[in-house]
C-alpha cells in the first residue's frame, strides 16, 4: 500500500483557502469600505495599494476549487451544486469587482465603476460567508450527489455567517489600510477597524455558540470527554489576539493590528476546522471516502511540493516590490 | 426539449465562447510585450518602449477580464456539471491543478512587477517579469489543453466502478490529439493577437498617426504572419488527419459526409439534413475529399451513417463554422502576402487600400477562433468524454430547469455588460493613441491630480 496522500492533501488544500481567505480576504474588505472613505483621494489610494496583488491574491481562490476538484472530487461534486446560486453571485461579484480596477480610470463615469467595485466585493464576501454557513451546517445527499433545494442554502445561520464574513473581510481591509497608508486616511481606517473588531468579535461569539447547538457532531467535538482540556488554547488564544488587536489599533501605525486581524481569521478558521475533521462533505462523507486516487493524488502531489514553495517565494517578492506606504499620486513611480 | 441539461450547454457554451476570447489576444499579446521589452532593453530604441506601454495599457484591460471570466469556469464544473466531476476528476483535476501552480500564480505573480514596477525594479528584471507572464500564458494554454483533448481522445486510464482512474500520466498528458490542438491552438491565438497588432497600426497609418510605430508594429506583424500562417494550414491539415484517425464521426460532420465511400467530394456548399441523412444544395470537387484526407482518391472515408443516430454529432454546426474557420484563413493568407508585397515596395504606410482591408481583418482571428472551438466542441457531441461518457450523463442530478434559466439569464446580461464595457474601453485605449504625444482625443480621460494608477491608465 502506498504512503497515505489524504491527510497532507487534507492540509495543502486548507492552507490554499486559507491563504484566499487572507489576501482576498483583504482585497475585498477593502473594496467593501470603499464608498464610504473620507474623500477621492483616499479612495485612489485604497484602490491603489491592493491593485498590484488583487489579482495574485484571487488565484488561490482558483486553486481551492481545482485542488478541491482534484484531490477530493466527490465533495467537489457535492458541495459546489449544494450552493449553485451563492457561488453564481460569488462569481457574478468577483467579475464586477475585478473589472472595476481596470475600468474605473478609462470609464468617464467613473461613480459607476467605482459602485461596481464596492457592490461586487460586498456580493462575493456575502456570498462566501454562505457557503460556509452551508458547508457548516451539513449539506444533504443521495448516493454521490446533492439531495436538498435549489435554496436550500438560504438558512438564518449562513446568512449569519455571510454577515460574519463580512465583518471579518472588512477587519482585514481596515487593518490593511492602516499598514499602508498615513495621516488623515490611515486615522479614518483606525476607526473603521475598532468599529469592525467590536463587530467581528460578536459575530465569532454567535457562531460559538450556534454551532455546537444545531450540530451534535460538533458538540461532541468540543465538549464530549477530555476534548475540552486539550482545545482551551483556541478560544483563549482568540482572545488574547481580540485584546493585542484592540491595543495596537489604539497607537501602532504600521502592521500590528493588520497581523493580530490575521491571527483572529487563523484562529477561527482553526476553530472550524477542528468543528469539521475529518469530513469534508459535512457530516456524510470524510476527507478519505472523497478523496481521489491514489495515482492522481500522487501524480499531482510530486509538482506541489516542488511549486507550492516558489509559489509562495513570489508572494513574498511581489508584496516586498510594492512595500512601504501607499503615496499619493505616484505611489509607484 | 428545454431542460437543465440544454440550459446547462448554453451555459457553458456561453461562458467559455466569451472567456477563450481574452486568451486568444492575451496569449499572443503577452508574448508581443516580451519581445517589445527585449527589443528595448537590448537596443534602447524608444519606439520599442513607447510601443510596449501602449500594448501594456489594452493587455492589463484584456487581461483582467480574462481572469475574472475565467474563474468562472471551473465552478461550473460542480454547479452545472458535477457528474462529470465526480467521474473525470482524478484524471483532469491534476491537470486543472497544475496550470493553477506552473502558470496562474507564475502570470498573476509578474504581471503586478510588469504592469506597476517599471519604476521599482531594474531594468532587466521588469524585462524578465514580460518574459515570465508570457511564458505563463503559454503553460496555460499547455495544461487546459492538454484536459480538453483528453476528453477529445481519452486514453491513459482506467474505468473503475464507471469512474475514471488515471493508469499513465505520460499517456493521459500527451494524449493522442494534443500535440496537433496545442499547436493548432496556440499559433491561432499568435495570428489573432498578430492580425489586431495589424489592424490598430492600419487604423494609426490611415489618420497618419503615430507613422514610426504603426509601421514598426505592421514589419513585426507580418514578418510573424509569413511563418505563422503558411505553418498553420499545415497543422492544421495534420490535425485534421488526426481527427480522422481517432474521432472519425467528427471529420464526417465536418465534411456533411453521410455514406463510407472512396472517392469522396470536398462540399463547398450544403444545407445537411440531420433527418433525412443528406445533404441538400450541395456544391462539391469531386474526389478532393478523398484527396484531402487520405492523400489517394481512393482513399474510404467512413461517413456519418457508419454510427448509430444517437451517436453522430449535430452535422450542420460543425459543418459551417469549420468552413468558417478555413475561410477567414485564406483571407489571412491572402492579407499577408499583399502585407509583404507592400512591406517590400516600401509602400506599407501610404497604402490605403491595403491599411483599410487591414481594419476589417483585424477582428477575424477572434472569428476563427470561436469557429474552431465550436467545430471541435460540436464535433465531440453527443460525448463529453469522446466515446465513453455522454454529456447527458454528466449534468448535476439536483439542477432544476429553473436554476439553471436564471444562472443563464444572470450570465448573459452580466457578460453582456462586462464585455461590451471592456470592448468600448479597448476602442477607447486605441484612439487615445500613443501618450506623450501632441494628439491625445478630446474625449481622452482627463489626468486628475491623483493620477490613477491602475496598469491602463498609468503604464507610461
Amino acid at each position: 500500500m502506498a504512503l497515505d496522500l489524504v491527510p497532507l492533501w487534507a492540509a495543502i488544500l486548507a492552507f490554499g483557502v486559507f491563504m484566499y481567505v487572507l489576501l482576498d480576504g483583504f482585497d475585498l474588505g477593502v473594496g467593501m469600505l470603499f464608498p464610504f472613505a473620507p474623500d477621492d483621494a483616499s479612495r485612489d489610494l485604497m484602490m491603489n495599494s491592493v491593485a498590484p496583488i488583487w489579482d495574485f491574491n484571487e488565484t488561490w481562490l482558483v486553486l481551492g476549487g481545482v485542488g478541491l476538484l482534484a484531490a477530493f472530487p466527490l465533495a467537489f461534486a457535492i458541495v459546489v451544486p449544494a450552493v449553485y446560486f451563492p457561488i453564481l453571485f460569488m462569481l457574478i461579484g468577483l467579475i464586477f469587482r475585478g473589472v472595476a480596477f481596470e475600468f474605473r480610470h478609462i470609464s468617464h463615469s467613473r461613480r459607476h465603476w467605482d459602485r461596481s467595485f464596492f457592490a461586487g466585493s460586498l456580493v462575493a464576501t456575502f456570498a462566501q460567508g454562505i457557503v460556509l454557513g452551508t458547508f457548516v451546517q451539513g449539506i444533504p445527499v443521495e448516493g454521490r450527489a446533492y439531495s436538498g433545494g435549489s435554496l436550500g442554502w438560504l438558512t438564518p445561520f449562513a446568512v449569519l455567517t455571510g454577515a460574519g464574513l463580512i465583518a471579518g473581510y472588512g477587519l482585514l481591509g481596515a487593518c490593511w489600510l492602516v499598514f499602508k497608508t498615513e495621516g488623515e486616511l490611515q486615522q479614518w481606517a483606525r476607526r473603521k477597524a475598532r468599529q469592525f473588531t467590536i463587530g467581528v468579535a460578536a459575530f465569532v461569539a454567535m457562531i460559538s455558540v450556534w454551532t455546537p447547538l444545531i450540530e451534535p457532531q460538533v458538540r461532541e467535538r468540543w465538549f464530549g470527554g477530555e476534548n475540552p482540556f486539550w482545545l482551551w488554547p483556541v478560544p483563549i488564544v482568540t482572545f488574547a489576539l481580540f485584546a493585542w488587536l484592540w491595543r495596537s489599533l489604539a497607537r501602532d501605525t504600521h502592521a500590528k493590528p493588520f497581523i493580530a486581524a490575521m491571527g483572529i481569521v487563523a484562529m477561527a478558521y482553526l476553530g472550524l476546522a477542528i468543528s469539521i475533521f475529518p469530513m469534508v462533505v459535512p457530516y456524510t462523507f470524510d476527507l478519505w471516502q472523497s478523496a481521489a486516487s491514489a495515482k492522481s493524488q500522487a501524480f499531482l502531489m510530486i509538482g506541489t511540493l516542488f511549486l507550492l514553495p516558489i509559489v509562495l517565494g513570489y508572494t513574498v517578492y511581489s508584496y516586498w516590490v510594492f512595500r512601504g506606504k501607499v503615496k499619493a499620486g505616484g505611489g509607484y513611480h | 426539449m428545454v431542460d437543465a441539461l440544454l440550459l446547462s450547454r448554453i451555459q457553458f457554451a456561453w461562458v467559455v465562447a466569451l472567456h477563450i476570447l481574452l486568451p486568444a489576444f492575451t496569449v499572443g499579446l503577452a508574448s508581443y510585450i516580451a519581445v517589445l521589452e527585449g527589443a528595448y532593453f537590448y537596443s534602447r530604441r524608444p519606439v520599442f518602449l513607447r510601443l510596449s506601454q501602449f500594448w501594456l495599457r489594452l493587455f492589463a484591460l484584456s487581461f483582467g477580464m480574462g481572469v475574472v471570466s475565467g474563474i468562472v469556469m471551473p465552478f461550473q464544473f460542480g454547479t452545472n456539471w458535477s457528474r462529470y466531476s465526480d467521474l473525470t476528476a482524478d484524471v483532469v483535476g491534476p491537470l486543472m491543478t497544475y496550470e493553477v501552480l506552473t502558470a496562474f500564480f507564475l502570470e498573476a505573480g509578474f504581471l503586478g512587477v510588469l504592469l506597476f514596477g517599471r519604476k521599482r525594479v531594474p531594468a532587466g528584471v521588469h524585462f524578465f517579469a514580460a518574459i515570465m507572464v508570457a511564458v505563463g500564458t503559454l503553460i496555460s494554454t499547455f495544461w487546459i489543453l492538454s484536459a480538453n483533448s483528453w476528453m477529445q481522445t481519452p486514453v491513459g486510464h482506467a474505468i473503475v466502478e464507471g469512474r475514471f482512474v488515471p493508469e499513465d500520466w505520460m499517456r493521459i498528458v500527451f494524449n493522442p490529439s494534443f500535440p496537433y490542438r496545442l499547436a493548432h491552438t496556440t499559433v491561432a491565438f499568435y495570428i489573432t493577437t498578430a492580425f489586431v497588432v495589424i489592424g490598430v497600426g492600419a487604423y494609426y497609418l490611415r489618420r497618419d498617426r503615430h507613422v514610426e510605430e504603426s509601421v514598426t508594429m505592421q514589419k513585426m506583424g507580418l514578418g510573424l504572419m509569413a511563418i505563422l500562417v503558411p505553418l498553420q494550414v499545415y497543422i492544421g491539415d495534420l490535425h485534421g488527419l488526426n481527427s480522422l484517425e481517432h474521432q472519425p464521426a467528427k471529420i464526417a460532420a465536418v465534411e456533411a459526409n453521410w455514406e463510407t465511400r472512396p472517392r469522396m467530394p470536398l462540399l463547398l456548399f450544403a444545407w445537411p439534413d440531420q433527418a433525412a441523412e443528406r445533404n441538400h444544395f450541395e456544391v462539391a470537387v469531386p474526389n478532393l475529399g478523398s484527396l484531402i484526407l487520405g492523400h489517394s482518391v481512393d482513399a474510404v472515408i467512413p461517413g456519418l451513417k457508419e454510427w448509430k443516430p444517437e451517436d453522430r454529432p449535430p452535422v450542420a454546426l460543425p459543418f459551417f463554422s469549420f468552413r468558417l474557420m478555413v475561410g477567414i484563413g485564406v483571407v489571412m493568407l491572402l492579407v499577408t502576402i499583399a502585407g509583404l508585397v507592400a512591406w517590400r515596395r516600401g509602400t506599407l504606410a501610404s497604402a490605403r487600400g491595403f491599411q483599410r482591408v487591414c481594419i476589417w481583418v483585424a477582428p477575424l482571428g477572434f472569428v476563427a477562433v470561436l469557429a474552431g472551438w465550436v467545430t471541435t466542441e460540436v464535433g465531440r457531441q453527443p460525448w463529453v468524454v469522446y466515446g465513453l461518457l455522454r454529456t447527458r450523463d454528466a449534468v448535476t442530478p439536483s439542477l432544476q430547469t429553473g436554476d439553471v434559466a436564471v444562472s443563464l439569464f444572470i450570465y448573459v446580461v452580466a457578460y453582456i455588460l462586462i464585455f461590451g464595457a471592456g470592448l468600448y474601453f479597448l476602442a477607447r485605449l486605441v484612439r487615445a493613441g500613443f501618450r506623450g504625444e501632441a494628439e491625445l482625443e478630446p474625449d481622452a480621460p482627463a489626468p486628475t491630480p491623483a493620477r490613477p494608477l491602475s496598469g491602463a491608465s498609468r503604464a507610461d
